[in-house]
């Protein structure tokens, strides 16, 4: 399936589906270590992305992402808004003025996306946050970067749930849940659950 | 949960409301994005000082809006911190030509969203500047952790950068205030409930009857450490030991000690509480001049409380003493 405006429009209504969906568990793994208020915001400026999407209507892939990079760093605040509204908008200056997104564009997509969150959000591999799901998701998009956008973003997906799990077991050194230590051992992070689920709905949208 | 509300997604709107309608004669409100502003914003020739972060900690900060204090605030959803273009238009709303000093408390989420507002008022032209407080000493200081929180200086911080603004000092002057307060402010915090926020419907931790959770935060996060119950005496000695010993406050330095309720806690605890500490303070030969007792940066309806101790100097005791009309905060006017 070809990769454009209007598909990609429709992976992020999907997307918003699943974090509805997913609310009240994104909240719980946060109420665990953090505030509990993970799954709310990101209910919240998902919602939101629908509602612009219904309003306006962006002309390529590009466009698309950074209506709703914009919509997530005006909505969701927190450290989330400004962490997932980066990573949509790096990835959104990758994919420039292309009409259709290939395997290639969208690997790179998702690498600027990576080095956008880090850029901000200063975390590496091991801190328990969002950068444990979308680093080995980039990886396996990389590797996976001959096949078409399903696979590669299957492929995202399955690393990213590994990922995610991974956290459960490290000592958060990053955002709230840092302040811990030892304690926040047994919990997933919140975060790298959302994007385990945001590369999932994706993907699944892309079949 | 019992709660007085109507809807959980409304209820930060609806609260300003309230706040509105109860001090128009200091602040108004706008809302989307929301705002509190000084009644009277901008003021020409004067440095705005402008706060913010999530809500749920009232009467920060739009309690502390007014002559004297903030030149507004900038509440975010409940324990979440305000978007960048709120924060940016509490700066518009707000900033002349003297320019605008953001007081930002060390939680990633209100760093992130603040820095991107700075950015973009920068990029208006407008000058701002903005510093970070961490005066929580529960947190290790390290390259492993987000840095210490800010937490209960934030309100001393709030009203003596307010004051040296409200006086006319330049933005540098003010900013460099600013860092000297941050630099010799220390707290620590305790819970005995965990708070609970509207949308997530059950409290933010759990916590037996018997036991109380050491050195939290201010967003029902658990503490360091989770210990028994134990009597206030015990208690108050402990969080006394971690704040003077932290910066470390000497024999013979003249201090402010601000005992904040949590939101849950009665005054009669508090002023319990606060005898303690004055006495143990007296005992190490430090010299309480000044002193704050009530719920001033609260957690919803938790239960717990807070210590913070100032060093105090003949600047900083006249900018304390400075008039105040604000909602929270109130004297000499």
């Amino acid at each position: 399936m070809a990769c454009t405006a209007e598909t990609l429009a429709a992976a992020l209504r999907a997307a918003a589906a699943v974090i509805a969906e997913h609310r009240a568990e994104l909240v719980e793994l946060d109420r665990a270590i953090g505030d509990a208020d993970h799954g709310e915001n990101m209910d919240r400026g998902f919602g939101a992305i629908v509602s612009a999407l219904d309003t306006a209507t962006p002309e390529t892939p590009a466009a698309v992402m950074k209506l709703a990079a914009t919509t997530l760093i005006s909505k969701v605040g927190g450290a989330a808004g400004p962490l997932y509204g980066t990573a949509f908008l790096r990835a959104s200056v990758k994919l420039g003025d292309a009409a259709e997104v290939d395997g290639p564009l969208l690997v790179e997509a998702l690498r600027a996306a990576l080095e956008g969150v880090q850029a901000r959000g200063k975390a590496v591999g091991g801190d328990a946050t969002m950068v444990d799901a979308l680093i080995p998701a980039v990886s396996a998009a990389e590797e996976a970067s001959g096949s078409g956008i399903a696979e590669i973003l299957s492929a995202a997906a399955d690393a990213a749930d590994k990922g995610a799990e991974s956290t459960v077991e490290l000592v958060p050194r990053k955002g709230r849940a840092s302040y811990l230590g030892d304690r926040a051992i047994g919990h997933m992070d919140p975060g790298a659950r959302s994007t385990a689920l945001l590369l999932r709905a994706f993907a699944e949208a892309a079949k | 949960m019992k709660k007085i509300i109507n809807d959980p997604k409304t209820v930060v709107a609806e609260s300003l409301r309230g706040l509105a309608a109860a001090h128009a004669d200091v602040l108004r409100v706008e809302d989307d994005p929301a705002l509190v502003v000084r009644v009277d914003a901008p003021v020409a020739g004067k440095v705005a000082v402008i706060s913010g972060g999530g809500s749920g900690h009232e009467p920060l900060h739009g309690g502390f809006v007014g002559h004297g204090m903030l030149a507004a605030a900038v509440p975010g959803a409940v324990f979440t911190s305000p978007t960048p273009d709120a924060v940016e238009a509490a700066v518009k709303a707000t900033t002349g030509d003297a320019g605008a000093l953001l007081i930002v408390k060390n939680y990633t989420g209100d760093v992130l969203n603040f820095e991107t507002a700075a950015e973009l008022a920068a990029a208006e032209g407008l000058d701002v500047r903005s510093v970070v407080i961490d005066d929580d000493v529960a947190v290790k200081d390290s390259t492993y952790t987000a840095g210490r929180r800010g937490v209960g200086g934030t309100v001393l911080l709030e009203k003596i950068t307010g004051a040296a603004a409200e006086r006319g000092d330049t933005l540098d002057a003010v900013e460099a205030l600013a860092r000297k307060v941050i630099g010799q402010v220390r707290s620590i915090g305790v819970a005995l409930t965990a708070p609970t926020v509207p949308h997530a419907g059950e409290p933010s931790f759990d916590l037996a009857d018997d036991e109380i959770e050491f050195g939290i935060g201010i967003h029902g996060e658990p503490g360091i450490e989770r210990t028994a119950v134990v009597t206030a005496d015990e208690l108050v000695a402990r969080m006394v030991e971690a704040v003077v010993t932290d910066l470390p406050f000497a024999e013979g330095d003249k201090a402010l000690l601000f005992t904040n309720s949590m939101g849950g806690t009665p005054l009669v605890e508090l002023y319990l509480a606060h005898g303690i500490a004055e006495r143990l303070l007296a005992e190490r030969g430090i010299v309480v001049e000044r002193r704050l007792v009530g719920p001033y940066i609260t957690s919803l309806e938790m239960q717990g409380m807070s210590l913070t101790l100032l060093k105090l100097d003949d600047e900083l005791t006249e900018l304390w003493d400075a008039p105040v009309n604000t909602p929270a905060l109130r004297w000499g006017v």
